[in-house]
């Protein structure tokens, strides 16, 4: 226990040593580096995700297609795709990029698709009963009615892609990962637990902007049905 | 990478065959054993859950939190208390499956109809025996599509371990690397996605044989 707070204190003098909050290898800095990697990931797993998702969810058509896809992207170890590609393409941010993007696709491309197939057809019906176009039904009433998977599916995917994007330190390029990856290379133990302490916490926000953002736009009506995780 | 080199030398594969497969079944061993530790832990966790409902948007939460700690810090955690051993890497993905494990056994345990259950209660089941034989048989389909997810995402997770020395075939992928060299590390990709997706069938096909009745809704489905 004496060594748990120990450890607690050692970070904490870490994370408040100025040193941290200023430069190039600052905590902001490698923040930001974190940052850009997970959001431009993100994004471009959420355009592929979500447009694929909503597409076989609103036809039916392709979705053992969709879900071998998902399977087998779930399979690829990220740390070995991100250093494979820094072996072929040399360093610089695509590497990263690639192997975040298909971390996330899988999450997001199930999840949506699950969502969207699992309306209740007679929800569905009464939609085009009412005379709504198909880009109607889907926007209207499936996808406000698949918000609660979608959002889960989103938030599985930025919580897995920024808790990844520390094994990019490993093969020389920024964010968060590189104090764990340094700290380990030099011995000092300071400098891996405070980054991983930096690490979670950003994953714990990102967790809870999840939560606050899932409340603010699921319809009230849907919210009776625990969201299923 | 130097020009010219070929991703992958298939004489570098010859030539390691027998390391390959010890690291082979040292990968899987670090990846299945944290996904049965998992399980022993979800039933009885889920079980409880189950019973007594207020239990489980807290348990839900831990999971959910520990899932949210990225591998590499919680290995450092680790190393403090179990150095650069099997356990490091063991304990923090074991921790992770929870949160797959636990709601599928909740969400099991809720499939099983209403009628069945008190159908066994009626037969003078107790409690334990209708957890146990009724309840828990029914809710196999939906613990294994979580055994499924936990198994795939776990084995995949083993390889990050190797930036503390235990990643089985991540050994490879660092390896490659060091020697600017692609073989080993597309080899070590491909066989920790054959190990998954092998796992994930025979998974699928443990399914099958522990709930012979599922094949006819299957098919009527």
């Amino acid at each position: 226990m004496n060594d748990f707070l120990n450890q607690i204190r050692l970070v904490a003098d870490w994370l408040t040593s100025s040193a941290q909050w200023h430069g190039d290898e600052g905590i902001p800095a490698r923040l930001v580096e974190h940052l850009t990697y997970s959001g431009l990931s993100l994004l471009c797993a959420a355009l592929i995700g979500l447009s694929a998702g909503l597409l076989v969810g609103h036809t039916g058509r392709g979705a053992f297609a969709v879900a071998s896809v998902a399977n087998l992207a779930r399979a690829i170890p990220t740390f070995g795709l991100v250093v494979l590609v820094v072996t072929l393409a040399g360093l610089s941010t695509a590497p990263v990029l690639v192997a975040l993007v298909a971390l996330a696709v899988p999450p997001i491309l199930i999840n949506t698709f699950e969502g969207v197939r699992g309306v209740d057809p007679a929800a569905r019906d009464a939609a085009r009963g009412v005379g709504m176009t198909e880009w109607e039904v889907l926007v209207k009433v499936e996808v406000p009615m698949a918000l609660p998977l979608i959002l889960l599916g989103l938030r599985v995917a930025a919580i897995q892609v920024v808790a990844t994007a520390t094994v990019a330190a490993y093969p020389g390029l920024g964010g968060l990962g590189r104090f764990i990856v340094d700290g380990l290379a030099r011995n000092d133990y300071e400098l891996v637990i405070g980054g991983s302490a930096v690490v979670v916490a950003l994953a714990l926000v990102v967790q809870a902007a999840f939560t606050a953002l899932g409340r603010a736009v699921v319809s009230p009506g849907l919210r009776v049905s625990a969201p299923k995780s | 990478m130097s020009d010219g080199e070929p991703l992958v030398r298939w004489q570098w594969i010859a030539d390691h065959t027998a390391e390959l497969a010890d690291h082979t079944a040292l990968h899987l061993r670090l990846g299945l054993l944290p996904v049965l530790f998992g399980l022993l832990v979800s039933v009885p966790l889920g079980i409880l859950c189950h019973r007594r409902r207020r239990l489980y948007p807290p348990v839900l939460t831990v999971a959910n939190i520990l899932y949210s700690i990225p591998s590499l810090a919680l290995f450092m955690v680790f190393v403090r208390y179990t150095g650069l051993t099997e356990q490091t890497v063991m304990i923090p993905l074991t921790l992770y499956t929870l949160s797959v494990l636990v709601p599928n056994v909740v969400d099991g345990l809720a499939s099983v109809p209403e009628p069945v259950r008190l159908a066994a209660t009626a037969m003078g089941f107790g409690t334990v025996r209708r957890v146990l034989q009724v309840e828990l048989p029914i809710a196999v389909p939906v613990v294994i599509a979580g055994v499924r997810v936990a198994a795939v995402s776990s084995i995949s997770l083993v390889a990050v371990g190797q930036l503390i020395g235990q990643g089985g075939l991540g050994y490879y992928i660092t390896r490659g690397l060091q020697l600017d060299f692609p073989t080993p590390i597309v080899t070590a990709i491909a066989l920790i996605m054959l190990l998954a997706l092998a796992t994930d069938a025979l998974l699928v096909l443990a399914q099958r044989l522990l709930t012979p009745w599922s094949r006819s809704r299957v098919t009527t489905a």
